[in-house]
């Protein structure tokens, strides 16, 4: 199979791919992991990628494979080797066109190919020793053992190493005297410093003192120099005609299917380099099992990775959920005490899914995901002055947007809705929503404070968020699978304070 | 280029960190006096010559020895040693201020004042050789020879004239001479200075070989960042041989440093020298003993540091301790049992660092650690008892001792009662004895130097300050076995008889110089008639020497088999 890409299987995906971040990515946080990872690979413009879920399982399983031979620290890092190389390689070829004077311009080119035709052949040489599984990477190592070893690439091989060896063959002397500076070839003069030491070194009973000074720093590249390169052509011409002649035939160097895999291959870099400070930490990430026609989804100690990264730069554990539907089960409920991580969970769903319809390892571990054709989210929004309507109306017309567009393929993500209205209101809103999603058989995150909804129906699940035992007002940031009455919260924190009846009764004497 | 003055194989280590216990065996021994007599003014011979006193301990026979010829050259020709010593001196001092180009961070500043540095370096290290040549045959320890012979050697005609070479050279006056190699950018990269090849002595042969002329430009006058450039290339040149002649400056320098600290000790000891044979005070080069021996014999031993504050030539001591581990000195208040503690610990001290002592003759063993225990005055902040406070410093030298060291405890454990006081200072003084430690003692308890005497006269020697029978006191020790009083009595009687406008004098502190500068008995007045309380209570109460029950030799005895 001829290679085209690593990241598409089909090089026509790569055309649909959107330049706009979806809607959901906001709420989320995806906007924010994704400036965050790709913060590190500004040059590759690697945000798109992020972008775009893909279409179908096949697609998917190109990318999860490729993940999977990445998993291989050798490969990571031969890759991460060659992407270093081919960096450095732009830099001295853009250092080199900035540079006015033509010995440094022919000098930072030679460098620039010299660093692309070794990054090449240690890429080669590394990922033909490894045993690759994906499609992708096989191809792809296919057509660099091909390159390497063409005519093309061995000449320019070859003539780089001839023109370096009479480059760093040349020495000169300099003698500078008054506004005369004199070129010559060196005969036989020898290090004064070395001189002064020997004289010296019968006085040495301690290490030498150390010093550190500074001489001014001046760009390399200049007239003066340029002089002295002249004056040195005329020793040598030999060798820097034979640069001229390499620089002129040698303009477009780099391979195009080379230059390309350098750039799509980041993609999978700058999310398992984050991936890899996480799992540091003992977090778990997992490829997911994808199905198109089975609503029945699990995770086990899952989390969101964003606030992961961020509790991790505070030095702060992480605490890690489960979640499963089984069966009818559609819709997960979220009830329970403020602050007790309900919102991070219903983030969690929807990235866990996102993250898996881009081919890329998720959260967890023993992951079964949906493959679903579109995710809509529904989070509270600041009041919108300058839209005229009442919160409710907006969160109304929000949400009548997501049910239109929605089918039964799709994924709905709802954060606490109605909380600007009525305790009563909300209870026949949310009933009467909580009732088409049902009807459409979506699968769904409602985060809510209304007892009601958890038990709706044979589709709805309730998760509520916990407290700490022995001391309630501690969150554990813990979701559990069990039934939503408020009581247990609020009867631990009558406890605490000792005014339960029981306790009561004890107490109040008489 | 070694100078091995101190030590035959290696150089003397100034920064040696003092010993455990330096803090209070200074005070104790008045070492201040001592080292500012040594001193006479120059701090660094201060510095010198306490480090050489303190690690004293660490010194063999043989290191002492080898010191002792150095100070016998040293006396016999004072003159160039103080002239060698001033050399070193001027070497480093006036240096000091050059050492600011140094600490520049420009090449050029630090090429200037390396130079500057190594030019003035080079007349000292020209006047050394000359020293060294005019050193004749009067020299004779093994340290001096050596030294001369090397700086001869080492300094030669040919040698100096190379340093000025380099001097010269580095003025530049033909222009700077670079090698250069291609870098990154195909600029000019590793500038070096370059020596000139010799020059090839035939003419004729010199003229074919010649350089080709190669290629040069000029810098267009008004060209600034092109001149700019030029320097900055000369600075890169000029940066490694900067750096490498500032350290060489720096290796010269420590060489007069070292040479000025490996003299500084014998300049202290001349110094002290001159001012004890003013005094016409004897001095006397020590035999030293290794430290499992014990031999302790001295004929006129007196306190240097009593002599350097009194216009009279103080008192000497004779005796001969044999292998005994213990001196009990007891006797009259003021009889000279302080001063004669003292003189042992500086005889000690002194011969271990290699110095000549205050004595007509001067024989020991040497010690790994001398200790001193004195009374102190009671503790000003009440924290902490007076007998507490003399048993926690006691427990901390016991942390610290070891077999073979000396131990001078003056008045120790006088804190409580005697009886209590000598049951401390015979569990203690015995343990002593058992670890080997070699214990002078200087005490009033009666109890404990009586039963010491009863039960164990072979391994003490039992000194007693003299008190003639008229009640005037000689200040010289005798062999005696204890006297149960003090005479605080005729302290007393002095003191509230007809004489006691003299002495009341002495006893605030404001007459009599030795008193108060030496602190050896500068007791208030309460101090005093307390002691003297105390020797009347004992006349009261205890029986005299005479009639004393010789149970209680047994009873010593007890003690010492129970623990």
């Amino acid at each position: 199979m001829a290679f085209r890409s690593i990241l598409f299987k089909e090089t026509n995906e790569a055309a649909k791919t959107s330049e706009e971040e979806p809607a959901f990515f906001g709420d989320l946080n995806l906007d924010q992991f994704v400036s965050k990872i790709t913060s590190d690979f500004q040059e590759y413009d690697l945000a798109t990628f992020y972008y775009s879920q893909l279409p179908d399982l096949d697609s998917i399983l190109y990318r999860q494979e490729v993940v999977r031979d990445l998993e291989n620290q050798s490969v990571l890092a031969s890759i991460k080797s060659f992407a270093g190389q081919m960096r450095l390689m732009r830099q001295r070829l853009e250092q080199g066109k900035k540079a006015f004077y033509k010995y440094a311009i022919q000098k930072g080119f030679l460098t620039a190919v010299d660093i692309y035709c070794s990054a090449v052949e240690r890429l080669a040489l590394d990922i033909c020793a490894r045993a690759l599984e994906s499609t992708g990477m096989r191809a792809f190592r296919g057509y660099l053992a091909n390159y390497v070893s063409s005519p093309h690439f061995r000449g320019l091989v070859n003539e780089i190493s001839n023109l370096k060896t009479s480059l760093a063959k040349i020495q000169y002397c300099l003698l500078l005297r008054g506004d005369a500076v004199t070129v010559r070839i060196p005969e036989d003069e020898s290090d004064y410093s070395i001189a002064v030491e020997d004289t010296f070194e019968k006085f040495r009973r301690e290490p030498d003192q150390r010093y550190r000074v500074t001489v001014r720093e001046i760009d390399p590249v200049n007239h003066i120099q340029a002089q002295v390169l002249e004056g040195i052509a005329k020793f040598d011409p030999g060798t820097f005609d034979a640069l001229d002649a390499f620089c002129s035939s040698r303009v477009d160097f780099i391979d195009s299917t080379i230059s390309r895999f350098d750039r799509e291959i980041q993609f999978y870099l700058a999310f398992l380099n984050y991936v890899g400070k996480l799992r540091g930490a003992g977090l778990k990430f997992t490829l997911p099992t994808l199905s198109t026609t089975s609503k029945e989804v699990n995770a086990q100690e899952t989390f969101d990775l964003v606030l992961a990264g961020k509790l991790l730069d505070e030095k702060a554990a992480v605490v890690c959920n489960d979640f499963s539907l089984s069966g009818a089960e559609r819709i997960l409920v979220v009830s329970g005490p403020n602050h007790g991580g309900k919102t991070t969970f219903a983030r969690t769903f929807g990235q866990l899914h996102y993250l898996a319809v881009l081919g890329l390892p998720v959260p967890g571990r023993n992951v079964q995901l949906f493959k679903f054709d579109q995710l809509f989210t529904h989070f509270e929004r600041e009041e919108d002055i300058s839209s005229l309507r009442g919160k409710l109306q907006d969160d109304l017309l929000r949400i009548h947007e997501i049910l239109l567009h929605a089918t039964s393929q799709s994924i709905v993500i709802m954060n606490e809705i109605f909380s600007s209205t009525t305790l009563q209101d909300a209870i026949f809103l949310g009933k009467k929503v909580v009732d088409q999603l049902s009807t459409l058989d979506v699968l769904c995150v409602c985060v809510t404070f209304l007892d009601e909804l958890a038990s709706f129906d044979e589709k709805t699940v309730s998760f509520v968020s916990t407290v700490d035992p022995i001391n309630p007002a501690v969150r554990t940031f813990k979701l559990e699978r069990k039934s939503a009455d408020g009581l247990a919260y609020a009867l631990a924190i009558a406890e605490k304070h000792r005014v339960t009846y029981d306790l009561l009764m004890e107490r109040i004497k008489g | 280029m070694k100078t091995l003055l101190m030590h035959p194989d290696r150089p003397f280590d100034a920064q040696f960190p003092l010993p455990w216990g330096e803090p209070q065996l200074t005070q104790d021994l008045e070492l201040n006096t001592l080292l500012d007599a040594m001193a006479d003014g120059d701090r660094f011979v201060y510095e010198v010559s306490r480090a050489a006193l303190f690690s004293g301990f660490q010194n063999d026979v043989s290191t002492i020895l080898y010191r002792q010829e150095v100070i016998s050259d040293c006396l016999a020709n004072p003159d160039q040693i103080r002239a060698l010593y001033t050399l070193t001196v001027e070497a480093t001092d006036n240096t000091k201020r050059m050492w600011w180009d140094l600490s520049s961070q420009y090449p050029d500043s630090v090429l200037f004042g390396a130079i500057s540095l190594l030019e003035f370096l080079r007349n000292s290290l020209r006047k050394l050789r000359q020293l060294a040549e005019g050193a004749g045959d009067q020299f004779r320890s093994r340290a001096f020879l050596a030294l001369f012979a090397m700086l001869r050697n080492e300094l030669g005609d040919e040698y100096l004239a190379t340093i000025d070479q380099y001097l010269n050279d580095m003025k530049f006056r033909n222009g700077t001479l670079l090698t250069a190699e291609l870098g990154e950018n195909n600029e000019g990269t590793n500038y070096t200075l370059a020596r000139p090849p010799k020059r090839e002595p035939n003419w004729f042969r010199r003229i074919l070989t010649k350089a080709s002329p190669g290629y040069t430009f000029r810098l267009d006058p008004r060209d600034e960042g092109g001149a700019r450039i030029v320097g900055s290339i000369r600075q890169r040149g000029i940066c490694r041989v900067a750096i490498t002649l500032a350290q060489s400056a720096g290796h010269v320098l420590n060489f007069f440093k070292a040479l000025k600290t490996e003299l500084a000790f014998y300049i202290g000891s001349l110094n002290l020298h001159q001012k004890l044979s003013g005094k016409q005070e004897p001095a006397c080069l020590p035999v030293p003993a290794p430290s499992t021996e014990r031999k302790h014999r001295f004929t006129g031993l007196y306190d240097v540091c009593l002599a350097l504050h009194l216009e009279r030539r103080v008192v000497g001591n004779d005796a001969n301790v044999k292998e005994k581990s213990a001196v009990v000195i007891t006797g009259a208040n003021q009889g000279g049992k302080s001063s004669f503690l003292r003189s042992i610990g500086l005889a000690q001290l002194m011969m271990q660092s290699g110095m000549f002592v205050g004595a007509e003759s001067f024989e020991a063993e040497l010690c790994p650690a001398l200790f001193a225990h004195y009374k102190r005055e009671e503790d000003a902040t009440m924290k902490s008892g007076k007998l507490d406070e003399e048993l926690a410093r006691m427990s901390d030298i016991a942390d610290h001792i070891l077999p073979n060291s000396i131990l001078l405890l003056n008045e120790s454990f006088a804190a409580t009662n005697e009886r209590e006081g000598s049951e401390i200072a015979t569990q203690i003084v015995g343990a002593m004895l058992e670890k080997r430690v070699k214990v002078f003692f200087v005490t009033h308890l009666y109890e404990f130097a009586h039963r010491f005497f009863t039960t164990r006269s072979d391994d003490g020697l039992f000194l007693r300050a003299e008190r003639l029978p008229d009640g005037t006191r000689t200040f010289k020790l005798v062999e005696r076995e204890p006297l149960e009083t003090s005479y605080g009595e005729d302290l007393y009687r002095e003191i509230f008889s007809d004489h006691q406008h003299s002495l009341l004098q002495t006893t605030d502190g404001s007459i009599n110089p030795s008193r108060d500068r030496l602190g050896i008995s500068g007791r208030s007045a309460s101090n005093l008639s307390r002691e003297h309380l105390g020797s009347d209570q004992s006349v009261a109460e205890a029986p005299t020497s005479e009639n004393y029950p010789s149970h209680r030799g047994k009873e010593f005895a007890k003690i010492i088999e129970t623990r």
